[in-house]
């Protein structure tokens, strides 16, 4: 009954470390054959990163990489080899879409670039996710996701109020990219399906992150008001933010955005008599006591575990939350009830959990169909099976360090 | 519409969200399609949030509202009214993609659900977003930014060691949700261009969130090593140091951290010889094999060591400086922007990023952030402010829909528009 909507699609990933490969899952976990470009001279930044299966390192023990790779085939290649750069070259004769996250400039060293592809496949569809752009002063600026979280303001606006900012630890911009990224690919794949013609995606990370703050940014056009950081509280909501719970590091998060949910917040936690306090009776009035307000309700929660105040909380249909950590959510009801990680055996990773799509189409299911490949896994399958390489050229090229 | 040369231009999309899903029809009007909001009569709530155009409160004034709703047309409708589903019906007719974020169950409980569309219009898409999703034990949570980015597990990672975890400033759970939506969306489109079929599409903020938190879970699930809040600095990453990400300057903050392995070569080296030409780069840095350097190998006293020197030489500059130098030099280093330093940012400037959208009502133009991709053959064009209460129910309701000027009337007065 389900179908694969990209059953047959191909594509090629030059492309590294998070946003671009992330942009493909998209494609991959619906059905489309995504091969990977990888290197043994450069591996993947995050086969190089933690955590390693019982921390022994290693390209195919590395989790960070396996958790968003599945689905996906892996060829190995020396691009720096005139016989790898042939090698590739067939490959985007094969393929649909040529993926690439490099820096800009990479590519056209290889002289893989857009114009280079269109010679080898006219109707080629070339999504290109780089920090800043294609063109421009800064567009072979070298740099990461956590970089660009600085470049586009959302740093600038994470901290305490009249403190300094707290940098994000994750590359937050790199995993906003794949969403807009993928819309305009997909987009861009039934265009040329309807018209033949492929197409130049020129996607930056810097205009993508933007997007998320475009409210803030309008207000300084039009107001010159600059955003500040406001630690967790919000303009229109009180009581709101975390609050200190039972155990070690454990906390909820509670927002009240109008007077009948405050009323049921008091009636719910047996506090009925909090709903006459004239300091906390209307939003105005708990915005201007709101260190009151919080310290009391920190008083009600402290004693209790997150998961304790959640649940008393939504029984009155007040919003309310645990701060889950890793294990949290590795055991969320909620995440499991709806298959959120797709567990499989990998031989190097033992049981895994991959991460999942966050949908559920009706009528088509995103699915682990592959778990996420070793490094150069199929070089020999793809060499043989797509592009028909004959044994001992194959044998040859193996010898001339072709497939390192 | 024209058609041709946008990718959606020849859908229409019904977008009933609220802030849950403003950014979905956003995405899907850039790409070409005609988004109609659909306000209850009077307008949306959210048009009553700030912030406002000159800071006057006026659902007319909202520039978060404007933000999101940009490129689309607008329309009221009250579809809890029996006539208005009606109407509500014929638009589905018209319409390819439906998105809503109303609470699970309540499109149901108006008999518009997607299996009653679909009988109306078997290519329609619908798309829901909500925090938890259609299904499961959460399904009914209420929840706001906060308590999502709290369910995802990017609160507990974000905030300094001993402090309560943080949230980013602005809401963005349900952005990552609707950026998500567009996606899912377009996946369902590309199904219908080749079955005919239309379908559902479930999305769940919480899952979104969970795109955003690296590492954490394999971190758990492989080394039983739960990801913590380390403030300014990266940990869990190579090695069990944490590496400083922000760094004070002269006139605010950069972000700049030490890599290892042949990634790192080049902004290391180029760091110590900004070093010596600035002449604080102490011996053993000058000499310093980086080539051979392994975050796997390095001891934190090894690493604040570095980092003593490091500090003082960002000291010596502005972020602007700052940046000026590592664009020059190669160095993976970008300053901490204000909305200020990103309208003034050579590069945006460069690649013509922004947009003037003229705002007749206002007798201003507005400056807001452009498309968030090129695309060579079909642009994304940015061409309408957002639209004002009810501003386009005589064109669709009267030329678009067919409905006589007595029906339109009535429907006015007994506030179905």
């Amino acid at each position: 009954m389900s179908k694969k909507v990209f059953e047959g699609l191909k594509i090629i990933d030059f492309g590294w470390a998070i946003a671009g490969p992330l942009t493909l899952k998209y494609l991959a976990d619906y059905g489309a054959t995504v091969v990977c470009i990888e290197s043994s001279q450069r591996p993947d930044l995050l086969r190089t990163a933690t955590p390693y299966k019982d921390e022994i390192p290693g390209v195919d023990r590395a989790g960070y990489f396996a958790y968003f790779a599945a689905n996906k085939y892996s060829i190995t290649l020396n691009l720096n080899k005139p016989e790898g750069l042939e090698i590739a070259r067939s490959l985007i004769s094969w393929a649909d879409v040529v993926a690439d996250s490099h820096r800009p400039g990479v590519m056209e060293r290889w002289k893989l670039g857009y114009e280079d592809i269109v010679k080898i496949k006219p109707d080629i569809l070339m999504i290109r996710n780089s920090n800043q752009g294609l063109t421009g002063p800064a567009a072979t600026h070298p740099g990461l996701g956590n970089h660009i979280n600085g470049l586009a303001g959302i740093v600038n606006c994470v901290g305490w109020p009249e403190q300094e900012p707290i940098s994000l630890m994750v590359a937050y911009s790199d995993y906003l990219v794949p969403h807009f990224a993928a819309a305009a690919l997909i987009g861009a794949l039934d265009y040329r399906r309807k018209t033949g013609k492929g197409q130049l995606l020129d996607i930056s990370q810097f205009e993508v992150g933007l997007q998320l703050l475009s409210p803030a940014i309008v207000n300084y056009t039009c107001n010159g008001t600059e955003e500040k950081a406001k630690g967790n509280s919000c303009d229109f909501a009180a009581p709101h933010g975390v609050f200190k719970c039972k155990g070690d590091d454990r906390w909820c998060t509670i927002s009240i955005f109008d007077d009948t949910g405050w009323q049921s917040f008091c009636n719910a936690t047996g506090n009925t008599e909090w709903i006459a306090i004239p300091e906390f009776s209307t939003l105005a009035n708990r915005k201007t006591n709101e260190a009151t307000l919080n310290n009391l309700i920190g008083q009600w929660t402290k004693d209790r575990t997150p998961e304790e105040v959640m649940k008393i909380l939504q029984q009155a249909g007040v919003a309310a939350g645990v701060v889950q950590n890793a294990k949290d959510l590795y055991n969320d009801i909620q995440l499991k009830e709806r298959e959120c990680f797709w567990v499989a055996g990998h031989k190097e990773l033992g049981n895994f959990s991959y991460l999942g799509q966050p949908s559920r189409l009706s009528k088509n299911k995103a699915e682990l169909f592959r778990v996420a490949p070793c490094l150069g896994e199929h070089t020999e399958y793809i060499c043989h099976e797509l592009l028909g390489i004959p044994e001992e050229q194959f044998d040859k090229y193996l010898l001339d360090g072709v497939f390192e | 519409m024209e058609s041709g040369k946008t990718i959606l231009g020849s859908c229409r999309v019904l977008d009933l969200t609220d802030d849950r899903g403003f950014l979905c029809g956003k995405i899907l009007a850039d790409l070409g399609a005609d988004v109609i909001k659909i306000e209850k009569p009077g307008g949306d709530l959210v048009r009553n949030r700030g912030p406002f155009y000159h800071e006057i409160p006026d659902p007319e004034k909202s520039l978060y509202w404007f933000a999101y709703n940009l490129n689309k047309r607008g329309i009221t409708l009250n579809i809890e009214d029996k006539r208005g589903r009606e109407i509500f019906g014929k638009l589905v007719r018209t319409a390819d993609f439906i998105i809503e974020s109303f609470d699970p169950g309540y499109m149901d409980k108006l008999d518009l659900s997607y299996l009653k569309l679909s009988k109306v219009n078997p290519r329609i898409i619908m798309t829901s977003i909500t925090p938890y999703g259609q299904t499961g034990p959460y399904k009914q949570y209420k929840a706001s930014d906060i308590d999502v980015m709290a369910m995802g597990g990017l609160l507990y990672i974000t905030g300094n060691p001993g402090e309560p975890p943080l949230r980013i400033s602005l809401p963005q759970s349900f952005l990552l949700a609707s950026a998500h939506a567009a996606a899912a969306s377009m996946i369902a489109y590309y199904y219908r261009e080749t079955s005919g079929e239309g379908q559902y599409v479930d999305v769940s903020a919480q899952e979104c969130v969970l795109w955003e938190i690296a590492n954490a879970l394999p971190l758990w699930e492989l080394n039983n090593n739960i990801l913590r809040r380390a403030g300014s600095y990266m940990s869990g990453r190579w090695t069990g140091t944490k590496q400083r990400l922000l760094w004070k300057c002269k006139n605010g903050y950069v972000l700049f951290y030490i890599l290892g392995g042949a990634f790192g070569v080049k902004t290391n080296r180029a760091i110590v010889k900004w070093m010596e030409e600035e002449h604080i780069a102490p011996e053993y840095l000058k000499n310093f094999n980086w080539d051979a350097f392994d975050m796997a190998a390095q001891t934190q006293e090894m690493q604040d060591e570095i980092e003593v020197h490091i500090g003082n030489l960002f000291h010596l500059f502005t972020k602007e400086e700052a940046y000026e130098q590592a664009l020059k030099r190669g160095i993976m280093l970008c300053p901490v922007n204000t909305s200020k330093d990103i309208t003034e940012n050579a590069q945006l400037k460069d690649r013509q990023f922004w947009v003037d959208i003229n705002h007749p009502e206002l007798s201003t133009s507005i400056r807001y952030p452009g498309a968030f991709a090129k695309l060579s053959e079909t642009p994304i064009c940015i061409k309408r402010r957002a639209p004002l209460i009810g501003e386009h129910d005589f064109e669709i309701y009267q030329n678009e829909l067919g409905l006589s000027s007595s029906e339109l009337e009535n429907l006015q007065r007994t506030g179905v528009i």
